[in-house]
């Protein structure tokens, strides 16, 4: 099945999206309208012609000076239909994506690595949180504006100092606890 | 009576854990022994490969992308180099895809005896990774033989390999494949009918076929729950179709049905091997013939000022590749192991993204570990045979 006869398929399912073939070497490509992209996805996945049920992954790539600047990539595969396909969605810096993690549940860490790393923001996720990078890293490594090269400060931390008392309380409140 | 009162205890498990395979942390909420959630984190290991690989031109990536799944070197090479190919537009000639082939199963019997010998320490079967350790080093001999390096040969290269075959690499190949079935049925026989493993293994980190392919665990975690997917029968590559060979599968779901598949699959590996080795001649082509990536021969290079010219271009600033994207998956020994890259035209990669199966098993851990025993998220970790190299890349 190639990119004009999926979205033959898809166009009377999802009403309102305007649906555009992208050129590949692989397989069909498919550019999605963000604000179509849920409904998209579960008529991918419960159309039992296409029968999409793999989210393989979800990733991005950074197009810096052309505008809008991301392009959010999700790989789909259909085990039934032996059949692979490509969505693209086109994202401007500081706009986000709706989160497809209702669709397969495999999505929730896939875009948790592409917010961690690009910095595009999935509406509805409810997890957001960096991944890969340590919790308070400052900007989004993979975007072409980020340097390769950076030099940090090196981080130490207070040793953990407990007095004598502190120590003793706290062993007093344990029993007490277990005592109940 | 008076009441009594419970709550539950959280243990943090990792990432200084010798059953985590790396350095993987989980956070487990436990009520008595048993877990009631878990939460992994991961990053531990992330040391911006994808980033660093759009700083190299086309061929130095594949030294890099080795070093993601470092048990399964050559299976994150092979997909790296197929993509590239694809977007090249390249044709490797029939001896190459056979010895990517013979490469690609061996690098696969070597990586699942890795799992099998800490699998099953981990579960109570400590000697088992002495002999799992013991085939492997002839597996690692072969890849010193093919290259002079153990553990990241990098000798598949874009346009085919690195060099010609050594000498003596069909003896060695032979004698190891000659060697491995009898140490494989011996391995069967101290785990398969073995009542402590089968208490340790049945009935474990079950999960359904939809659940497995709704969390994209693609690869032996599906198979050994009934879906018989696998990049090598749906979507053949290098020749996969020409080969006589079955897909393993499993209806459990459990970490016991895991180990009977990956079992198999080693006993299928063993036979593509002896029918790639069959097809390999021990002297003939090793790269495809487009002058545009791989270099012309050294007598060329002195003689000819073409040649000498076109060996320069290659080596100073590398090849350009055309613009455009593609995915190209393969079957590595952890499931399906995919490259995604964007090329803009010039000698470097645009973006390079890994498919990072044990990423997606780390992912779907606590539904496997939920309502379990604390004992068996070691087994579960086991069995889902992650590699956290490959996770945080």
């Amino acid at each position: 099945m190639d990119a004009p006869a999926i979205i033959d398929a898809l166009s009377p399912l999802v009403s309102g999206a305007a649906y555009e073939a992208g050129a590949s070497v692989d397989f069909a490509t498919i550019y999605v309208p963000a604000d179509r992209l849920v409904a998209t996805c579960t008529s991918l996945r419960d159309t039992p012609s296409l029968g999409f049920n793999v989210l393989v992954e979800v990733t991005a790539a950074d197009y810096l000076p052309r505008d809008p600047r991301f392009e959010v990539v999700y790989h789909l595969l259909s085990v039934p239909h032996r059949l692979r396909l490509r969505l693209k969605v086109r994202v401007g810096e500081g706009r986000s994506v709706p989160t497809v993690q209702g669709v397969w549940p495999s999505a929730g860490w896939l875009e948790r690595e592409v917010w961690d790393m690009f910095g595009i923001i999935f509406d509805g996720h409810p997890d957001l949180r960096r991944l890969l990078m340590p919790e308070d890293w400052e900007g989004h490594p993979q975007r072409k504006d980020y340097p390769v090269q950076i030099r940090k400060t090196t981080q130490t931390y207070e040793p953990l100092e407990v007095s004598e008392e502190a120590f003793k309380a706290n062993l007093e409140r344990d029993r007490v606890k277990r005592a109940h | 009576m008076a009441e009594l009162r419970t709550e539950t205890m959280t243990v943090n498990m990792g990432p200084q854990h010798p059953s985590t395979h790396g350095v993987l942390r989980l956070v487990l909420e436990l009520d008595g022994e048993v877990v009631q959630s878990a939460s992994p984190t991961i990053g531990y290991l992330h040391t911006g490969i994808e980033k660093t690989a759009e700083q190299k031109k086309w061929q130095q990536v594949i030294p890099l992308v080795e070093r993601m799944d470092y048990l399964a070197a050559q299976s994150n090479s092979l997909a790296y180099a197929l993509t590239v190919e694809k977007l090249l537009g390249l044709e490797m000639p029939q001896r190459v895809k056979d010895i990517r082939v013979l490469i690609a199963e061996l690098q696969r019997l070597s990586s699942h005896l890795i799992w099998l010998g800490t699998h099953s320490m981990e579960i109570g079967a400590v000697s088992m990774l002495f002999y799992a350790i013991r085939e492997r080093e002839l597996l690692m001999n072969i890849n010193e033989l093919l290259a002079g390096f153990r553990f990241f040969p990098s000798y598949i290269r874009i346009g085919g390999l690195r060099e010609d075959l050594p000498r003596g690499f069909h003896e060695a190949v032979n004698a190891f494949l000659d060697r491995f079935p009898k140490k494989l049925d011996e391995y069967e026989g101290l785990l398969t009918k073995n009542d402590i493993f089968l208490r340790r293994t049945e009935g474990v980190g079950v999960i359904s076929q939809e659940d497995a392919l709704a969390w994209g665990l693609l690869g032996p975690i599906a198979r050994a729950a009934g879906s018989d997917y696998d990049v090598r029968k749906y979507f053949p590559y290098i020749g996969y179709e020409t080969y006589d060979f079955n897909v393993p599968t499993a209806t459990e779901g459990d970490v016991f049905a895991r180990y009977r598949v990956r079992m198999q699959e080693m006993r299928e590996s063993v036979r593509i091997s002896r029918q790639a080795i069959k097809r390999i001649t021990p002297s003939g082509v090793w790269a495809c013939d487009d002058p545009r990536v791989v270099p012309p021969p050294k007598d060329k290079v002195y003689t000819e000022m073409e040649a000498l010219i076109q060996h320069f271009l290659i080596y100073s600033q590398g090849f350009t590749v055309p613009a455009g994207d593609a995915y190209v998956p393969v079957e590595g020994p952890r499931g399906e192991h995919g490259t995604y890259i964007v090329s803009d035209g010039t000698n470097r990669p645009w973006r390079v993204k890994m498919r990072a199966p044990s990423f997606m098993a780390i992912q779907a851990l606590p539904k496997l570990v939920q309502g379990g025993l604390i004992a068996d998220v070691v087994a579960v970790i086991g069995s889902n045979d992650v590699v956290m190299g490959d996770c945080d890349r």
